[in-house]
């Protein structure tokens, strides 16, 4: 990799370091330390790669990779969702310098968190943070809100539009690989920046990991899925040897893709589904659904339905925490008739 | 597009066994029904899977239909109890994505209820007229100002992050 950028580019340095860029769009930064997660293998980064840019740990300049040449940058690792148009602008300009162009974890891959915003629009958003009394601004009487331009004497002021929808990265530009998690844990991060630098990767656009489910990846007992009533983790006392699905626990170990090693059964803690779906699976939540219903243990349609608005207040903040940005419908109606509006953004 | 002259999309998910064959019967006996489903054959209404639904709702259809042997008569057994189940977990996930419940629509028709199925359809394709067009594709797209948004950083960028010398 390093040999094509010497070939391809007059500017780069004579011991064909290759280059480097981590960027940081709609997410947590949980994603920035857990790349510190390999610890002191960081030097070993440091070693391969010139970061060019990482905001949150170096010192690199955005004008300095806008005047770089196309491809330059070996490696992107991308973490976040696109929700601003800045974010939009700094995915198209990372793509365009660089090689390979990776999806760091859940944000950039699906959306996670962040991606449930597209329950809400931008309206609703800043009514929630400057209206309504938040952390941010406890009082606003005037009802100031961010404007795209501000005029004030010196000239016209900029912030970055705020959109409507977040989308996910590979939404917005052509990505190369993902790397599912939120975050990625340390040694798959470490795998993938080996198999980079070895050029072992594979084939592009795929999912740099495991393709079968966390319920392989799981050693607890199971037996038959038969289930009456589905609990809050906070509900009930799991039983550490038995499937936590069995128990009533919502655990989506049974549509979620491996890699992590079952991290949160292994605690008592239900798989919350961080690594997305398998290769092949179009709609996340769809398969998560699918798999949840055939359990249930009742064939009267209004038992059923008990069941289900009792076990899940908040369908799409369940099925599709880490994946709404992703999924076919991939936000909320906007033409959304008012009453139902109410409803679903009862969180 | 104003209500005159708005025709429902709708996709219908039939079963081989009951459904498609109460659809061939309406046929056969000459009995009208909208024009307006777009008839799919699964084996089984147990084979439809949610995301059959979200990726017909998503690529431009206006409701959908899944029609199954009645309960206790499938093919297979049992497996339009998971239908049964399937369908109204979907129906709990799409209202609270803002999609109105008679948009999708569970029937049980048997190989001999033609007249039921064609009753069905008609029913879900009027109440759909009445909701009105649900237009999904487009749904996610940001206003104009975008374009515009994204030249003024690239210009910025030039102007104020360049060293003078």
């Amino acid at each position: 990799m390093s040999d094509n950028n010497n070939k391809k580019t007059e500017a780069a340095p004579a011991k064909a370091k290759g280059k480097l860029a981590v960027y940081w769009a709609a997410s947590c930064g949980g994603c920035e330390i857990a790349i510190l997660g390999i610890d002191d293998k960081i030097l070993n980064v440091a070693e391969a790669f010139d970061i060019v840019l990482w905001p949150c740990a170096t010192d690199g300049k955005v004008r300095d990779v806008e005047k770089m040449a196309d491809g330059e940058i070996d490696v992107c690792l991308f973490n976040g969702g696109i929700r601003t148009s800045e974010q939009e602008y700094m995915a198209q300009l990372l793509r365009k310098k660089s090689k390979v162009l990776v999806a760091f974890g859940s944000c950039a891959h699906e959306g996670c968190i962040p991606g449930l915003g597209n329950l809400n629009d931008r309206r609703q958003i800043f009514d929630t943070v400057y209206k309504e009394g938040s952390a941010t601004f406890p009082e606003n009487p005037e009802d100031v809100r961010p404007q795209a331009e501000t005029e004030v004497p010196e000239g016209t002021l900029h912030l970055p539009m705020f959109y409507n929808t977040l989308k996910t990265l590979d939404q917005t530009v052509k990505v190369d690989y993902y790397l599912p998690g939120c975050p990625p844990e340390a040694d798959k991060i470490w795998a993938a920046i080996v198999a980079i630098l070895e050029g072992k990767l594979p084939a592009p656009g795929s999912v740099i990991g495991s393709n079968t489910t966390v319920c392989d990846e799981c050693k607890r007992t199971r037996t038959e899925k038969k289930i009456k009533k589905f609990y809050r983790t906070w509900q009930i006392k799991p039983d550490p040897e038995q499937c936590l699905l069995e128990q009533g626990l919502p655990c989506w170990g049974i549509a979620t893709r491996a890699g992590c090693g079952a991290l949160c059964p292994q605690v008592n803690s239900p798989c919350i589904g961080c690594h997305g779906a398998n290769d092949g699976v179009e709609d996340y939540g769809a398969r998560l659904m699918s798999a949840l219903a055939s359990v249930i243990d009742s064939d009267d349609p209004e038992e059923i339905q008990q069941i289900i608005a009792d076990g899940f207040p908040d369908t799409v903040g369940t099925f599709y925490r880490f994946s709404l940005a992703k999924s076919l419908l991939r936000r909320k109606n906007q033409a959304a008739p008012a009453e139902m509006a109410e409803n679903a953004s009862v969180k | 597009m104003s209500e005159s002259t708005f025709e429902p999309k709708i996709v219908g998910f039939l079963c081989n066994w009951c459904s498609y064959r109460a659809a061939d019967l309406a046929g056969s006996a000459r009995i009208k029904y909208a024009p307006n489903v777009r008839i799919i054959r699964v084996m089984c209404s147990g084979r439809v899977d949610p995301s059959f639904v979200l990726k017909a709702l998503s690529m431009g259809a206006d409701g959908v239909m899944i029609a199954g042997c009645h309960p206790g008569e499938c093919h297979y057994v049992d497996q339009n109890y998971k239908t049964m189940r399937r369908y109204h977990m979907l129906k709990a996930t799409l209202e609270a994505m803002g999609i109105e419940p008679d948009r999708v629509q569970l029937v049980w028709a048997s190989a001999a209820e033609g007249e039921l199925l064609a009753s069905s359809i008609n029913k879900l394709v009027e109440d759909v007229r009445k909701l009105g067009p649900l237009n999904w594709p487009g749904n996610w797209e940001e206003d104009g100002e975008r374009l515009k948004a994204l030249e003024d950083i690239a210009k910025e960028h030039e102007e104020a992050m360049e060293v003078q010398p």
